[in-house]
């Protein structure tokens, strides 16, 4: 069996964020880093590995992103991808959702996956769309925010919270299954692994490679055009305690609930 | 014809509150294009609640009655149908799981542009535009489309009309399934776990998340809700991990609330999150990252350690309140 995962470099949400003035945008430091929620695929692809029901001959992890997103594949091979592949290309520069999905699926058609796992969605702002559109593609059967997976042959047994509880579903192999982040606590890679990681194959493929349309990617390609940005009703900004003596700090949390009616 | 075709998604001979919202505000909007909404629904719906969807404004609904319900595939080929043939230029859904797998499927298999978590739509010109807030709302873009649109509303974003007695035709129609679309089978649907609290009518809120640590986490949060008269809520997060029920779910896929007072402890405040409460009278978060998005928007925030915390304003709040 041979599963592929797909991953994303995003924004390090451990740096600190900052308001421009000028824009009233956010803006955050200039580091990138593997997307958190690519980090429970990584984890599932790695259980089902490990795990007594099937053989699985290789994890592949893919990206598609500028030039710095190789690190988040050093990254997802250090947590246990035996190689990876980067899809780059400045025609996919400024694809939109249906567009990154067909590129995608363009390269997976080329590792022809038994299943492709993704994380639920990634920290930057997209989406928890891109593993319907891949599977829409590739002609998988396809489930998001999925929390328990359990595989036998040729077959997945899945759970996932909807909108009236919770959906025991069972897909045939292939598929496309996007993981919500309660399914499994993933593991930190070892300092051998990170070490090692750089040595592992990388693939670097450009569209030419893998069949990609250029008119069908980047902005020409793109059937959203976005732009317009503007700043959002203001809400005054609240009042920040730092807790330094808790004593202090409750005292003055009763008195604002108290200001407020809230403890009658 | 620009018409706009909708979703509507039921469970046990009811809608779903934020399909309702989906199809008033496709009614609307088509109101003001000079065209139709048209809704679709699959599987197990009677005559009745099929044309129940014209109270909220459409003037017809295409009822696919062989395709099952609460997977997202087969529907993606009954819209991609329904709008091949009747010209629809948009797709609105008022959110919600499935809202976005069967959106996302169909931009896929229409070549159409998908904007999700939409805030408002605007006709421009005779075309729908969708503004959406991104990074972490604090920004709003707008999306165009160069030809069809799929429009996913962020949850409760899309108010539901006052329902009239106008009714709709139903149509009946026949469609051949995508090979991959019967891949995925539903074994078990809407399996409540946990028990059943209630929580919707509660005057205030302390809900839990995934900075409580561990299950045991939830006492805290507990205590100081006996203390203060309320109830306790859960994150998504926390309540996938079994720590507590999903009835005291808030959020994207759980319940809406707007209590006077709303205590996140461990919350980091996600816009999936947000969206179940933000309307609450007072947001106050204890949370010991600063970074986290909750403070943007919370009327109080501390920063500081919630097992220091939550016990000792239990106390206070015991004292005060005598």
């Amino acid at each position: 069996m041979k599963i592929c995962v797909l991953v994303k470099e995003v924004p390090d949400a451990a740096v600190e964020k900052r308001i421009n003035p000028q824009t009233g945008r956010m803006e955050r430091g200039g580091e990138r880093n593997l997307n958190p929620y690519d980090t429970h695929a990584i984890e599932a692809a790695m259980q089902v590995r490990e795990g007594d029901e099937v053989d699985v001959d290789e994890i592949v992890a893919v990206t598609m992103g500028p030039a710095t997103a190789v690190r988040a594949l050093h990254k997802a091979v250090s947590l246990g991808a035996d190689r990876s592949v980067h899809l780059s290309d400045d025609a996919l520069a400024g694809s939109d959702v249906a567009a990154t999905g067909y590129a995608l699926a363009k390269v997976l058609e080329r590792e022809s996956p038994d299943l492709v796992l993704l994380g639920q969605q990634s920290d930057d702002g997209e989406c928890y769309t891109i593993g319907a559109v891949v599977a829409d593609h590739l002609q998988m059967p396809s489930l998001t925010q999925v929390i328990k997976m359990d595989v036998t042959k040729g077959k997945l047994r899945c759970e996932r919270q909807a909108e009236y509880g919770y959906d025991t579903v069972e897909i045939e192999l292939p598929a496309v299954i996007s993981v919500g982040d309660a399914i499994n606590e993933p593991r930190y890679p070892s300092l051998k692994a990170i070490m090692g990681a750089k040595k592992k194959p990388l693939d670097a493929v450009a569209i030419g490679d893998v069949g990609i349309e250029a008119d069908a990617v980047g902005e020409a390609g793109s059937r959203v055009v976005c732009g317009e940005f503007k700043p959002p009703a203001q809400k005054a900004a609240g009042e920040i305690i730092e807790d330094e003596d808790t004593n202090e700090t409750v005292e003055k949390i009763i008195a604002w609930l108290d200001e407020r009616k809230l403890l009658a | 014809m620009s018409g706009i075709l909708v979703f509507a998604l039921h469970y046990e001979g009811a809608y779903n509150k934020n399909s309702l919202g989906g199809v008033s505000e496709a009614a609307k909007l088509a109101g003001e294009l000079g065209a139709e909404a048209h809704a679709v629904v699959v599987g197990d719906v009677s005559d009745e609640l099929a044309a129940q969807l014209g109270n909220y404004g459409v003037t017809k609904v295409f009822r696919a009655k062989d395709v099952p319900e609460g997977l997202a595939q087969p529907v993606v080929d009954v819209m991609a149908k329904v709008m091949d043939d009747n010209g629809h230029e948009y797709a609105l859904f008022g959110g919600g799981l499935l809202g976005f797998e069967i959106a996302a499927g169909l931009a896929a298999r229409l070549n159409a542009g998908v904007t999700m978590e939409v805030t408002q739509v605007n006709v421009v010109d005779g075309k729908l535009e969708a503004e959406r807030p991104i990074h972490g709302d604090s920004s709003i873009s707008t999306s165009k489309y160069k030809d069809r649109g799929i429009i996913i509303g962020r949850l409760n974003a899309f108010e539901t009309a006052a329902p009239t007695d106008a009714g709709a035709e139903v149509e009946d129609i026949e469609i051949e399934l995508s090979p991959f679309s019967t891949k995925a089978t539903m074994v078990q649907r809407g399996e409540a776990r946990g028990e059943d609290i209630d929580i919707e009518g509660a005057n205030i809120l302390v809900a839990g998340g995934r900075g409580l640590g561990k299950p045991e986490g939830f006492e805290l949060c507990e205590a100081l809700a006996d203390a203060l008269g309320g109830a306790v809520a859960a994150t998504r997060a926390v309540v996938d991990a079994g720590w507590y029920p999903y009835s005291t779910q808030i959020g994207q896929t759980g319940k809406t609330v707007s209590p006077k007072l709303y205590l996140a402890a461990g919350i980091s405040g996600a816009i999936q999150h947000k969206v179940g409460f933000q309307s609450s009278e007072n947001i106050v978060a204890i949370n010991k990252d600063s970074n986290a998005p909750i403070f943007e928007y919370s009327d109080l925030g501390i920063v500081g350690d919630l097992n220091k915390i939550l016990p000792k304003l239990t106390e206070a709040v015991k004292a005060k309140k005598g």
